[in-house]
């Protein structure tokens, strides 16, 4: 026996080791099962798969890329809120800081592309599951929560894309967000929001319309910038997470990886 | 005597290689643009059992990729992909590509096996596998492949960092995050409560309602393009031609003032902007009688309301232009229910026929519109500008 071996060997019969992995070595079928199952991690999986399921050529993995990334967004997302003020006086200098005194200045740059590949791995996960037909029974209900995913990275995205602070941030949302004063009813250049009125008083104008909801202000400010903010860092990960959670609860309980039926 | 057979020659490559290029600027225009990509899509659905077989799906991709290098050798071409966020496009049309390919060889492969009555790639008895170790570590590999294509990358390029926010200094042309782009490109056709709100609601509403619409029990679970062509192919309208063929647009051809530039135009602020459009509204109330000549129906746009003031005037200035939505919203259905879509109707019932149409219409005015755009100069179908309505 090597010493490897032996040093393996001593640190999984420690009990240390037997408090947090409650099975042996997954060397056959009964431990492999274990493994999946007593992980709550782990157990995001069914014990076992169809085989034609996995390839990669089925799946083309982009899901869980999607799943990752997310992951990997979090991750660089909370290291860079250390460095990050979103105030109108300090972001721009705060992501040049980022770049210039911070050891191993690459957490931008892999937050911003982990981002736009996020975006076209969500994009070809949906036209992956479309074009195996895996939205049909008993599917449906799981493609619903899957094109909100979809809708939610593209939110965050977008609320991301306004943090630094830089003239492509801004006109970026700009125009985006002018999409918002053209709601109907709600837009105050939106159809039908001339009709709302409380006696002479418009109900909806430039400061109470939707786009001003979402900027907290009539055009792209600080107020933006502490909602764009928080929307990004706070409100819809957690939202995502809590359907991310759901959505894989469901590719398990609607009977895995799609196949022929 | 070399010199000269080599300036011969260069002159001939660049006589050449200029001709392809102004080809391919007035090809940039949307007109053709669109035009292009829907006819390619429509042949790609047909002879998809002939373009996957993989000795044509490696010329054609070896073809494209001689393009782009070459393109790139061109110095307008090469500053517009390079810029930093415009690389995801670059990687968007790869990888769709790519998938998309890999989705329709096995369908093709499906399909075949199908009419023979062989089983298909994803059938197998008895083939589960347990998850812990094959799917875990297939995970962990593209999660390290992953990790590593985004250090490298983020090591290579740095992200996009432009002067400070300036709220008096509107760039020219502003765009919205690349994503967005397809969604940018209908606002020349459609006001923003349409392209910018309307639409988008739609689609989202439209794919959550797909599993809830298409009842076709085939094609679960397989790649298949024969048992599901006509959902199938309307996706793939609007995925590759109203998402990723606008958004090319948007990213690689919208210039300053939003003008249409070629891949090898350099981009000059000063080109002036298009043409006036005209509405329903002119065509009927002026230029049609114009053109014929009348001398007793010359009627101009009409001001006055109708019906001792219960009907405005926008609505008998606007009446051609009501009729035709109408009859396109709600007559239209109707007859195709009862003819093309008749075996759809009688599969899906009323209510799912309902919703069906809806996004349907909605889908299907976007390029309806277009194209009247690009022949007559069609603004508006229906223009009530006084009340931010307009079609």
């Amino acid at each position: 026996m090597s010493l490897f071996d032996s040093v393996g060997n001593y640190v999984r019969q420690s009990q240390i080791w037997g408090s947090v992995f409650r099975h042996g070595v997954p060397r056959d079928r009964r431990t492999r099962a274990m493994a999946v199952l007593s992980n709550v991690f782990l157990h995001l999986h069914p014990v076992a798969v169809r085989k034609s399921g996995i390839r990669l050529s089925f799946t083309w993995c982009m899901g869980g890329l999607t799943f990752f990334l997310f992951l990997a967004e979090t991750i660089t997302g909370v290291l860079l809120m250390f460095y990050y003020r979103p105030v109108v006086e300090y972001a721009y200098a705060d992501i040049i800081g980022l770049r210039a005194h911070v050891t191993l200045g690459l957490l931008r740059e892999i937050h911003r592309w982990g981002a736009h590949a996020m975006v076209i791995a969500i994009w070809l996960h949906m036209l992956r599951v479309f074009l195996t037909g895996s939205y049909k029974p008993p599917r449906e209900f799981n493609w619903s929560v899957g094109v909100i995913l979809l809708v939610l990275t593209l939110l965050l995205s977008f609320t991301g894309y306004l943090l630094p602070w830089d003239q492509l941030a801004i006109w970026a949302i700009t125009v985006g967000s002018n999409m918002a004063r053209a709601t109907p009813v709600l837009g105050h250049e939106g159809p039908g929001a001339a009709m709302m009125f409380v006696g002479e008083v418009p109900l909806i104008h430039a400061g109470s319309d939707a786009r001003f909801l979402l900027l907290g202000g009539t055009a792209v400010g600080p107020g933006a910038l502490l909602r764009f903010y928080v929307l990004h860092c706070i409100f819809i990960p957690l939202v995502a997470a809590v359907l991310i959670a759901l959505h894989f609860w469901r590719v398990r309980k609607d009977g895995a990886i799609s196949g022929p039926l | 005597m070399t010199t000269s057979i080599h300036s011969v020659f260069a002159a001939a490559e660049s006589g050449i290689s200029d001709t392809i290029k102004d080809t391919l600027n007035a090809l940039s225009v949307p007109e053709y643009f669109v035009s292009i990509t829907v006819v390619l899509l429509i042949i790609g659905l047909l002879t998809y059992r002939q373009w996957t077989r993989p000795m044509v799906a490696v010329t054609l991709s070896l073809l494209f990729i001689a393009f782009y290098v070459w393109s790139a050798l061109d110095e307008n071409f090469f500053k517009i992909i390079t810029k930093p966020d415009n690389i995801p496009i670059t990687m968007m049309i790869v990888f769709t590509a790519l998938v998309t390919w890999v989705a329709f060889r096995q369908a093709a492969i499906n399909d075949a096996r199908l009419e023979k009555g062989e089983p298909l790639i994803e059938s197998g008895a008895d083939d589960k596998v347990l998850v812990w170790p094959d799917l875990v570590y297939t995970e962990l590999i593209a999660m390290v492949l992953c990790t590593v294509v985004l250090v490298v990358w983020a090591i290579v390029l740095k992200a996009p960092l432009e002067p400070p926010a300036n709220p008096t200094n509107i760039p020219n042309p502003s765009k919205a995050p690349w994503y967005f782009l397809g969604l940018q490109e209908l606002l020349v056709y459609f006001d923003p409560w349409i392209a910018g709100v309307l639409l988008p609601s739609l689609i989202i509403v439209g794919l959550i309602a797909l599993p809830f619409i298409d009842k076709n029990p085939r094609g679960n679970g397989y790649y298949t393009f024969k048992q599901r062509p006509f959902v199938i192919s309307t996706f793939m309208f609007g995925w590759m031609i109203m998402w990723i063929v606008l958004i090319v647009l948007g990213t690689f051809l919208r210039g300053p003032n939003w003008n249409i530039f070629g891949p090898y135009e350099t981009w000059d602020p000063h080109r002036p902007a298009a043409l006036l459009n005209i509405n329903i509204s002119d065509v009927f109330w002026v230029i049609t009688p114009d053109w014929l000549g009348f001398e007793w129906w010359k009627p101009g746009l009409p001001t006055k309301a109708a019906l001792g003031g219960y009907m405005p005037a926008f609505l008998i200035r606007e009446a051609p232009g009501i009729v035709l939505l109408s009859g396109y919203f709600f007559v239209l259905p109707v007859l195709l229910a009862k003819t093309i879509f008749r075996k759809i109707y009688h599969e899906i019932g009323f209510t799912r026929f309902c919703v069906f149409w809806l996004l349907m219409s909605w889908m299907f005015i976007v390029p309806i519109k277009m194209v009247l755009r690009w022949m007559f100069n069609l603004k508006y179908f229906v223009a009530v500008t006084e009340y931010f309505v307009n079609i």
